[in-house]
């Protein structure tokens, strides 16, 4: 079995997470229901054409996976591998509405085209040229995870030694609207820095793309090795300790062993049940982390908490603004990310320090 | 030699049968599928065809005892169709009883409710359960809560027309990587005014029934369909003596990396996807003995898949007929439907011909296999091309 690196990063999201030598110094605070993500200059990355002509997931997919690339130190991998929760929604949505409004007339391929799941897929395999394994997993808030197993299953068996791996989503306009219809989305604007206290249903949603190179070698950019993944389509509150331990056990490691735990809390009061349960529970003496009132939500939002995992692992830091209890960590060597999306798609993935 | 990943029950629902006995009844006596639209109100009713499936929403709905006040999209219906199906011919009676996953495909997901609803979920509240149903994953969900696949590796692969093909292959590797002991792998879409009119857009439909491989090719008819396999690790075979239908010999993923819709001149990604399946089957070309090719019939898929096939196959290449004229091309299931045909063809030791097929292709010499042919079959390679370059080879044998 050979061994997972994470040896790039390539993170936008409504932080500054884009420039790699920083590490949330300055954390941008939202006062909002929907958050968007901190645009890098794309020109810097791709043709002024291109960044035109791509809506912003497609955008955002590609300069983050540019990013990585150049982290790792790579002009092309062996496969690409995508996930996304939503796919291209503003591409969607401009086709089904035009085709709406007026009534299946004048329509245009473009943004059709563009509307499939695997166009931010399909897009960094035209631009890199890469014409390996490329897949694109749809699966909710496990779409991110589901791409990652997959990786991990073919690095450890040696079929692959370089792959990009990354998940992308973006807000748009219709979506968002009908989702805060039936309270998927908060009623309230509401205060980031206080996301946890606010004790409404619903979140503040977010968009944003996390790509990150793993290989086989580990490097001198490396952040973290990958254990394991494990992601499950249902979970009670009362299996979940259970699972969590025995995921762990299989993979050679325990609670204590755990040197912060990453949870994916997004403030909604029905669902963040299950994240309270492990830090008034097995994790109660862990160091606790949270983001997502740094990402806002959205189906791949836990590709934020992978970086951010990395991250902590490599500098050996843990920024003030991600603690959700106060710790003594001595050193940093294992971390494990718990997330799931309204009580479904359930997610463990352990890392450890290179 | 390693035989592959078992293949121990299948399922399918399309617009030539609502189960397998059905399709393979339709696939030996030539009936297709094709037909003006019915169910859906668009204005290209009479300027396309489509393989439409027979049920309507309601009448699916009550064969699969679901309550009335669900929120499931065609998609996620046909899909629990074939599902159901498949779980029954594998004989499984406790789902719990092995570590159990399901890997699903869709390319549309929940659109036929969201084009229905857009702006009237604005307006009232009727409709609104519909909206947790867009999302691609939902129909996954469903099947899997249905069939009762509980705390388990779930998830719901999307890369155009190749999807169902993609499933079976993570499936087998999950299964041959022993992450899974059994996995249901397919897919499922259904007809939407979102589909239609994309590919009008493309002017890739044809106004009549389409004709794979043939020099005055029109473009493709749109279909809809389910199909899933169950795959079982050599364990549970042995343990509870499961009757296999035929193995998962051998897949191969590969991106053409040319054109996010359009195929390469030369069928760069499909050569690669065909001789990476070979590869991974640890067989040569020679041995295959029929091709269900993806066989659109548009003037670029059939050329560039053709011209991949002769680069992989050379002088020598063997029957291959597309099936697209029975069921039309049925998008993130097509890989799936086309699965449950090749073992249908192993099963029987017959070819299904490539209907509608009178004139040969300039730019080559290979011609489809127009009639019905028995002949005896061990391995059968089924392709699945799509967009974003999105390229698959499954290879399948007795």
């Amino acid at each position: 079995m050979k061994k997972v690196f994470i040896n790039g990063c390539g993170v936008i999201s409504a932080q500054n997470t884009f420039d790699n030598s920083k590490f949330l110094e300055e954390v941008i605070t939202y006062n909002d229901r929907v958050i968007p993500v901190i645009n890098p200059v794309y020109k810097d990355y791709i043709s002024g054409g291109a960044a035109r002509r791509m809506a912003l997931g497609v955008k955002m997919g590609v300069v983050a996976s540019n990013i990585a690339m150049k982290e790792a130190q790579l002009e092309n991998v062996d496969a690409i591998i995508t996930g996304t929760g939503m796919g291209c929604l503003i591409d969607s949505e401009k086709f089904l509405s035009k085709l709406i409004d007026n009534k299946e007339e004048f329509l245009t391929p473009t943004s059709f085209i563009q509307s499939t799941h695997n166009t931010v897929g399909g897009q960094i395999a035209l631009g890199i040229q890469c014409k390996g394994y490329n897949f694109t997993y749809v699966h909710s808030g496990a779409s991110f995870e589901s791409a990652l197993l997959d990786a991990q299953l073919q690095l450890t068996l040696g079929e692959e030694e370089n792959i990009l791996v990354g998940g992308v989503d973006e807000n748009a306009p219709h979506t968002v609207k009908i989702h805060q219809l039936i309270g998927f989305v908060k009623e309230e604007n509401t205060d980031t820095s206080s996301l946890l206290e606010s004790n409404t249903s619903g979140a503040i949603f977010g968009e944003g793309a996390g790509f990150f190179m793993l290989s086989t070698k580990q490097q001198e950019s490396s952040y973290a090795q990958v254990i394991a993944v494990e992601t499950l389509n249902t979970l009670s509150k009362e299996n979940l300790e259970n699972k969590i331990v025995a995921f762990l056990e299989e993979n050679g490691s325990n609670v204590s062993e755990i040197d912060a735990v990453v949870l994916g809390n997004n403030g909604d009061v029905d669902f963040d049940g299950y994240y309270n349960l492990l830090s008034e529970g097995i994790f109660a003496n862990t160091q606790q982390v949270y983001y997502k009132h740094l990402s806002g939500e959205y189906n791949t939002a836990s590709s934020f908490a992978f970086w951010l995992g990395g991250k902590i692992l490599k500098t050996q830091s843990i920024p003030e603004v991600v603690k959700l209890n106060q710790k003594k960590t001595s050193a940093l060597k294992t971390i494990l990310l718990y997330n799931q999306y309204r009580g479904e798609n359930h997610s463990f993935t352990l890392l450890k320090q290179c | 030699m390693s035989k592959g990943v078992a293949i121990t029950g299948m399922g399918i629902i399309s617009a030539i049968g609502n189960n397998v006995e059905e399709n393979y009844n339709s696939l030996i006596s030539g009936n297709k599928g094709i037909y003006r639209i019915s169910k859906l109100d668009t204005i290209h009713k009479n300027a396309i065809m489509v393989g439409e499936i027979t049920l309507t929403n309601k009448e699916l709905e009550e064969q699969l005892g679901i309550p009335l006040n669900n929120n499931y999209s065609r998609t996620a219906l046909l899909g629990l169709v074939a599902a159901k199906e498949a779980i029954a011919n594998a004989n499984i009676l406790d789902i719990t009883a092995h570590k159990t996953g399901l890997i699903s495909a869709t390319s549309v997901g929940g659109m036929d409710m969201t084009e229905k609803y857009y702006y009237d979920y604005l307006e009232s509240d009727a409709n609104r359960k519909y909206i947790e149903g867009h999302h691609a994953g939902d129909s996954t969900q469903k099947i899997a809560e249905e069939l009762g696949i509980k705390e388990s590796l779930v998830t719901t692969i999307s890369t155009a027309c190749s999807s169902a093909a993609n499933a079976i292959m993570y499936g087998a590797r999950l299964i041959k990587a022993g992450k899974l002991d059994r996995v249901v792998v397919g897919g499922a879409d259904c007809l939407s005014k979102f589909t239609i009119n994309g590919f009008k857009t493309l002017m890739i439909l044809s106004d009549t029934y389409n004709t794979p491989f043939d020099e005055n090719r029109k473009g493709l008819n749109l279909g809809e369909a389910a199909a899933f396999l169950v795959l079982e690790s050599d364990a549970i075979v042995e343990k509870e003596n499961k009757k296999v239908l035929a193995y998962v010999k051998g897949y191969g993923n590969a991106n053409d990396a040319y054109h996010q819709t359009a195929s390469s001149e030369n069928g760069d990604g499909a050569t690669l996807a065909m001789q990476k399946a070979l590869k991974v089957a640890n067989i040569k070309a020679d041995a295959i003995d029929y091709i269900n090719a993806h066989g659109t019939a548009t003037g670029n898929n059939d050329l560039s898949e053709g011209r991949a096939i002769l680069r992989v196959f050379k002088n020598a290449v063997p029957d291959f007929s597309s099936t697209k004229p029975y069921t039309g091309h049925t998008l993130a299931a097509a890989g799936g439907i086309e699965a449950v045909y090749s073992i249908l063809a192993l099963q029987n030791n017959v070819i299904f011909p490539n209907l509608n097929f009178k004139t040969p292709m300039k730019e080559f010499a290979i011609t489809p296999q127009k009639e019905l042919k028995e002949k005896e079959l061990n391995t059968v390679l089924s392709n699945s091309l799509g967009f974003g370059g999105n390229c698959s080879t499954v290879i399948f044998s007795k």
